[in-house]
């Protein structure tokens, strides 16, 4: 009766098991390549996998897309032109990326060698390309399309790097040991400025220009290999000013929008800035004077920007790093604040709720392991016995050179399925026992060519597919083949792909989120739309539907918390006073977005959400928080008498046990998920970092 | 402590080119404090405004004449008087414009210099040395001057010191080498000569200077060697008659400067104070060998206490006025306002915070040495400081107004009766201030100590007592209370001795350790000891069983071959049951005060080596004595008795196997051939033996708790885990 007693009061209080889950090695890739595109506000980011990522520096730096990669495709650089995206890299070809709906548009063949560097110029008329074979190629941006133009002066040596002066006029080539100004109405060379080598052993070593940059006042600034960061005149083709600022390469450099400063990136992991200061106070006369240095790398700096107000950087250490300038921030906002971007904002990890199966996407395969169990029971706090070991059923390798860009496993745990740009694949998944086998479902509808999304209903009858211009493909699964049902589609047309699906727990309800912000709920037996949430300003990070109520919850990038009646068409009571009361502080000062969203089939005024550092259960039936009363009560709590918990708590129950989260969720028989990936792991696969002398070594 | 303030210029030089001179004759003070007189070596006198930083006034004397001599002030008659082509002496006041209006006298010698002092009259000096008053010479200024000096003697130097409302006026001069300094007293007029030692070959004396201190002239004068010589001469003439021989001056070596490489050329010394003295022209101890630097000295502590590197030549001048020196280097004449805190031991050691003037001045926490020394005879620099030390002077007094003091007590304890003098001593030490017992405590217990030397029958068994437990006193004080105690049986004050001095000698240690083992133990019981360590005694030899019962589930292993039964040579004594090893032999060996006093020497500081030698006094049967209580201390401390019972002070078991192993290094050989040593050596041995070879066990345990601890820690980074959280 006693351990009765207690067992209950354990359950109310909220005991979990938890199943720690450490073998996800997911291993994010290089940033190769940043660039910004100011009148939206947009970050897009190549990585060395080939995939590029569109952040909303807006929108709580947001990651809204992620265009996936392909084997052999890694952009070397990446140009905006107007909303246009085009990128290139050593395989010779120009990309452009079809943004909307998160794939590449059309690719074009260079014929200069591996390209380098592509520039567009102000204007937007103009892309620039530096080839390998020492040709800087003109290609003019035409509706839909680019066109070759011209070749400037083929150079011997390749052109690394290039820079359009604002008048688009000039554009500065940056090569081997030297720099070249070229005329783009004659395609002449107009200066030949030589780089001077690094000194002692570096001497025979050519000097690379890594990077150069052309400001609208004739100013050429290079950084170079041999460490320097140099200023020089275009109309005299001379070297106005030199720093060393590393004895290693200079990777990178980026001007202001006002050319007021340029920041430079290093293989050491620093980036210094630059500015154009007055020498003496309050003379005219100005110069560039270095002035601050930020090291927030381990490796080197492949790509920096400086847009408005911070400097974004990232390289080999695969982080991307904002760091804010405070005097141009006026008021310190959450937006504003220092942010690192370590894991994606999007799920990685599907989970079969009902038999315990987890699925990991790898870009270029699909991992499903099986749970472990443990009989028995132990004390808060403590690990308990394990009487079977987690188990890897399957390894799924991708055909194609495609990445993987989404995947799903259904909640009976029977049905894969898996998509690339070129093509969806669905798998039946056999499990007897200790005999596992897939048959691919090999007569596929021919619409399901590819999704952005895809997710299983909940009895597993369904799938849904969401493709190009956010509409939503509905496929009835017999026991052997794949029927297609209809398309929905929305009223209002936009473009924009669907980067979340949440299906109700009824099969009556779909709900799809797409980058424009847009959230459409769906009537499953109708087939048709059912109503539009009304917009936010800030993108659905994770969503879902509560099996219950049939109540969508929302979470947005900047992290709000929306419930809306989908029966009712209007948000909730709850949702309402949550906005009304305001979200805690310390809950918007987080700088991850959440990611996922789970209920509790037994308590259903339980939601269970988590981002990177935390995970929390939120209990509708509690008080929120008000900005006064501590947030992190759990340590507080604990102290207390039992008696006392239930005046002090409040809805949030915030767990920080489990850090560096790619996913967390309960499973069907209450025990929760959490998948680690610590980041110490994740830095001990990369590349030692460049030598650097430290004291006595 | 010393230090140098910020300097500024009072006015540029003119030197001449190449030469060693400033241009500077001299500089004195006007009547003002804040003003001084600067005399340049051609024809100018200028009055300057010290802390402005601008002249007064200036007067000139026509081309063709020259000041012969620095102009000075008579602050009796507000007149100012100078000397030109050395036989015409001018007086003019402020007002005066022009000198060549003014008052002259032309005298029939020529002058070396005009001296003024503060409130005195003016003192002429002339080249032949010959001495006036200015206002006597100047009512006949044609008077005949007579020559003092020999033919080819000539001055070098002459200053004017006032000495309790006197003026003494000294110069030295120069003769084929030899150096004498002339001392000339007025009213009566005498005149001495001394021969000033200098080092063979040597010239005159680079700088020399005269100051008035406690009825002496102390005369200090520097040396091209970089030495600071002190003399000092009798203010009031000698009584003896001025003996034939002329005595050369006895001298003491004050303070050795660094000269750098090779001699000093220009330098010039003053002193600041009793203890302080400003030095130009000399290196700094510990910057090369530069020699522009002015440094601050402290005589006392041989420490230099300031210094600044000066730019520009250095001339060899200098002078100090009103807490100000002027100093000429370079082209430029500067002021260094500097300041002289009265030293102590204390500050000197860096023991004692230096208070800055602008602080806020707490009362002192270190008395000085001169206060508490000298009594009031010492003046204090700063204001502040001065303030502190006489409230507290006259706290002090107020307090002790109805007891002696330390002097009256002193010479009481000469004379008076044995209570007497434990009353006095008792109503000294409630009356006395605590800092000064420090002193004190010492000196009557000195006092105290010789007249029991002296006199066999007097013996302040309180007094003594009282003295010893103000812990003011140490071994070091007075050597000779701890022996006078030993010998006058006093263990109770023995012990006190030995609980609260830090230093006793070994030697003195042994001695104490001799006489407590000698000492029957019934003359002991006698004894009124510490109550604490007795206490401590009697909780020991109480038997274990005897006042609380067994701890529950206890149980006796049985005895095997290695348990530690300490066959005792006391068995016959009791009806022991032989081989039960909870009963040890633990009867103890000694009385409860023999013991309660073992234990004081016990916990007395020492150092092996020096203790060993002194060891090997003791006789045999002492020996076995300490061991037999030692071995008892130690299975005592090994069935963890002591940790018990509740005392302040007891041995730890640290100090008593290392007061084994003394004894063992000490007498082994002698042990070894001892037969009744035999049986106690070998229990012992037997004992240790099961000791370590139970540590060796526990070392065993400590590895493999700490294997499990290690293991507790490292169970976390598994790949995979099934924990269980509780949220509230």
């Amino acid at each position: 009766m006693q351990a009765f007693k207690t067992a209950l009061i354990r359950s109310v209080m909220g005991e979990l098991k938890v199943h720690r889950v450490r073998f996800f090695d997911y291993m994010p890739s290089a940033v190769r390549a940043l660039a910004f595109e100011p009148q939206r506000e947009r970050i897009a980011v190549a990585r060395a996998d080939g995939s590029v990522e569109i952040f909303n520096v807006a929108d709580n730096f947001f990651q809204e897309k992620v265009i996936p990669g392909r084997e052999t495709r890694a952009s070397e650089a990446l140009a905006w032109v107007g909303e246009r995206l085009f990128s290139a890299g050593l395989n010779g070809e120009i990309v452009e990326y079809d943004v909307d709906n998160h794939k590449v548009k059309y690719t074009l063949d260079a014929y200069g060698g591996p390209i380098w560097t592509i520039a567009s110029n102000k204007q937007g008329t103009h892309l620039a390309v530096g080839c390998e074979d020492g040709t800087v190629k003109l290609f003019e941006v035409c509706e839909g399309k680019i066109q070759f133009e011209k070749n400037l002066a083929k150079q011997k040596g390749r052109i690394i790097s290039l820079s359009w002066h604002p008048s688009g006029s000039r554009i500065a080539a940056g090569m081997m040991d030297m720099i070249r100004v070229f005329d783009t109405e004659t395609g002449q060379s107009v200066h030949r400025m030589l780089v001077e080598r690094g000194i002692g052993t570096a001497k025979s070593k050519e000097c690379v220009v890594w990077s150069v940059v052309y400001l609208t006042d004739g100013t050429i600034v290079s950084g170079d290999s041999s460490g320097k960061v140099k200023i020089w005149d275009d109309h005299t083709g001379t070297l106005i000013k030199s720093h060393q600022v590393t004895k290693w390469d200079v990777l990178t450099l980026s001007a202001s929008q006002d050319e007021t400063s340029v920041v430079a990136g290093t293989s050491e992991g620093t980036v210094i800035q630059f500015q154009f200061l007055s020498m003496v106070l309050g003379q005219e006369e100005r110069g560039w004077v270095r002035t601050r240095t930020f090291k927030n790398h381990t490796h080197d700096v492949r790509s920096v920007l400086e847009i408005n107000t911070a400097i974004v950087s990232g390289g080999m250490d695969t982080q991307i790093v904002m760091r804010p300038l405070l005097d141009k921030i006026e008021v310190k906002t959450t937006a504003t604040a220092f942010r690192k971007i370590q894991f994606p904002h999007r799920n990685l990890v599907s989970c079969a709720k009902k038999t315990g199966l987890l699925l990991f996407q790898y870009p270029t395969h699909l991992e499903l392991w099986r749970l472990g169990e443990s009989d028995g029971t132990g004390m808060p706090g403590s690990s308990l016995p394990i009487k079977r070991k987690p188990e890897k059923l399957l390894h799924l390798k991708t055909k194609g050179e495609e990445h993987i860009c989404c995947s799903a496993v259904s909640p009976c745990g029977e049905w894969i399925a898996y998509s690339t740009v070129a093509s969806l694949r669905l798998y039946r998944l056999h499990c007897d026992n200790n005999n596992v086998s897939i048959t691919k479902v090999s007569k596929l509808p021919k619409i399901l060519s590819s999704a952005n999304q895809i997710c299983f209903s909940s009895d597993s009858s369904r799938l849904f597919v969401a493709s190009t211009c956010s509409t939503v493909h509905v496929a009835a699964l017999s026991q052997t083949e794949c029927k297609f049902v209809t398309t929905l589609k929305s009223k209002s047309g936009s473009g924009q792909a669907i980067h979340l699906l949440a299906a109700s727990e009824d099969g009556k309800w779909l709900a799809s989120a797409n980058s424009a912000h847009e959230v459409h709920v769906y009537n499953l037996k109708k087939m048709k739309v059912h109503c539009t949430v009304p917009v936010y300003s800030s993108g659905v990070s994770a969503m879902a539907i509560h099996p219950t109520t049939n109540n969508l919850f929302m979470v947005h990038a900047d992290q709000q918390l929306f419930e809306y009646s989908i029966e009712q068409k209007q948000y909730t009571d709850w949702s309402r006073l949550v906005q009304r009361n305001g979200l805690h502080h310390v809950w918007l000062e987080r700088d991850t977005p959440v990611t996922n969203v789970t209920f509790s089939r037994k308590n259903p005024a339980h939601i269970v959400l988590h981002d990177m550092y935390m995970f929390c259960i939120i209990d509708q039936t509690l008080p929120l928080p008000d900005n006064k009363s501590q947030f992190y009560n759990q340590l507080t709590l604990r102290s207390l008498p039992e008696k006392e918990r239930k005046s002090q708590s409040h809805a949030f129950k915030v767990c920080k046990t489990y850090k560096e989260l790619l996913f967390a969720g309960l499973m069907e028989d209450q025990s929760l998920v959490v998948v680690e990936r610590p980041l110490l792991d994740i830095t001990a696969q990369l590349p030692p970092p460049v030598r650097q002398k430290k004291f006595a070594t | 402590m010393a230090a140098l303030y910020e300097s500024y210029t009072l006015c540029g030089l003119v030197p001449a080119q190449n030469s060693a001179d400033s241009g500077i004759q001299g500089i004195e003070l006007d009547g003002d404090e804040d003003r001084v007189i600067v005399t340049d070596c051609a024809r100018s006198v200028t009055v300057y405004k010290v802390s402005d930083q601008k002249p007064l006034g200036s007067w000139a004397v026509k081309q063709g004449q020259r000041v012969s001599c620095p102009a000075v002030y008579n602050t009796q008659t507000n007149e100012y008087v100078v000397v030109t082509d050395e036989k015409i002496i001018r007086v003019w006041k402020d007002e005066e414009v022009s000198l060549d209006k003014a008052f002259k006298a032309t005298v029939s010698a020529e002058i070396y210099r005009v001296h003024s002092a503060p409130e005195q009259e003016l003192v002429v000096l002339f080249q032949r040395g010959a001495v006036r008053l200015l206002d006597s010479l100047l009512t006949a200024p044609q008077q005949p001057i007579e020559e003092v000096l020999s033919q080819e003697e000539v001055i070098r130097w002459s200053t004017v010191v006032r000495a309790e409302q006197r003026l003494i006026l000294l110069f030295s001069t120069e003769q084929k080498g030899e150096h004498f300094l002339y001392v000339q007293r007025f009213s009566p007029n005498t005149l001495s000569k001394h021969r000033l030692e200098t080092e063979p070959g040597v010239s005159a004396p680079l700088s020399c200077t005269a100051t008035f201190r406690d009825g002496n002239i102390h005369l200090l004068y520097l040396l091209r060697s970089g030495g600071v010589y002190e003399s000092i001469l009798a203010a009031r003439p000698a009584v003896s008659a001025p003996a034939e021989e002329i005595q050369a001056l006895p001298r003491s070596l004050l303070l050795q400067l660094p000269a750098g490489d090779g001699e000093l050329s220009c330098a010039s010394l003053l002193p600041l104070d009793q203890a302080h003295m400003a030095v130009v022209g000399v290196p700094h101890p510990s910057a090369g060998t530069g020699k522009d630097f002015l440094c601050l000295w402290n005589t006392h502590f041989q420490t230099l206490q300031a210094a600044r590197e000066l730019p520009g030549r250095i001339y060899g001048q200098m002078w100090c006025y009103s807490s100000k020196l002027f100093v000429c280097h370079g082209k430029t004449l500067s002021v260094i306002p500097f300041e002289c805190q009265k030293s102590s031991l204390a500050t000197a050691m860096g023991k004692l915070k230096q208070t800055n003037t602008n602080e806020s001045k707490g009362p002192a926490l270190v008395p000085s040495w001169n206060d508490l020394l000298h009594g009031s005879t010492t003046q204090t620099h700063t204001q502040g400081k001065s303030r502190s030390l006489s409230t507290r002077r006259t706290k002090t007094s107020s307090k002790t107004q109805p007891c002696p003091t330390v002097e009256q007590l002193a010479e009481d304890i000469k004379v008076s009766a044995v209570q007497e003098v434990e009353r006095k001593v008792q109503e000294f030490l409630s009356g006395a201030e605590q800092e000064a017992l420090h002193l004190s405590a010492g000196r009557l217990a000195c006092e105290l100590v010789a007249r029991c030397q002296a006199e066999p029958g007097f013996y302040p068994h309180a007094a003594l007592l009282q003295l010893v437990e103000t812990h003011y006193l140490c071994h070091s004080v007075c050597p000779d209370l701890l022996m006078l105690a030993l010998e006058k049986s006093d263990f109770r004050l023995c012990q006190f001795c030995l609980q609260l001095f830090p230093d006793i000698p070994e030697a003195v240690t042994c001695a104490c350790l001799k006489t407590i083992l000698s000492v029957p133990d019934t003359e002991l019981e006698r004894m009124d000891l510490e109550a604490d360590s007795l206490l401590f005694m009697k909780a020991l030899t109480q038997s274990p069983d005897s006042d609380r019962d067994q701890q529950n589930g206890f149980c006796p292993p049985p005895a095997d071959e290695e348990s530690c039964d300490v066959p005792s040579e006391t068995a016959a004594l009791g009806p022991k049951p032989p081989r039960d090893p909870l009963a040890l032999d633990m009867s103890c060996p000694v009385g409860l005060h023999k013991g309660a006093l073992l234990n004081e020497i016990l916990q007395t500081a020492y150092s092996d080596n020096l203790l060993l030698p002194h060891l090997k006094d003791l006789s045999v049967s002492h020996v076995i004595l300490l061991l037999q209580y030692l071995r008892f201390l130690y299975l005592k401390y090994s069935q963890d008795a002591h940790a018990q019972i509740r005392t302040l002070r007891m041995p730890a078991i640290n100090q008593i196997l290392d007061w084994v192993c003394l004894l063992l290094d000490a007498h082994f050989t002698v042990l070894v051939l001892t037969p009744e040593a035999k049986s106690l050596l070998s229990g012992l041995h037997k004992f240790v033996r099961s000791q370590v070879k139970l540590y060796s066990e526990l070392g065993k345990i400590e590895g493999s708790l700490e294997a499990l601890k290690q293991s507790k820690q490292s169970q976390e980074m598994g790949q995979y885990s099934i924990e269980v959280l509780e949220l509230f």
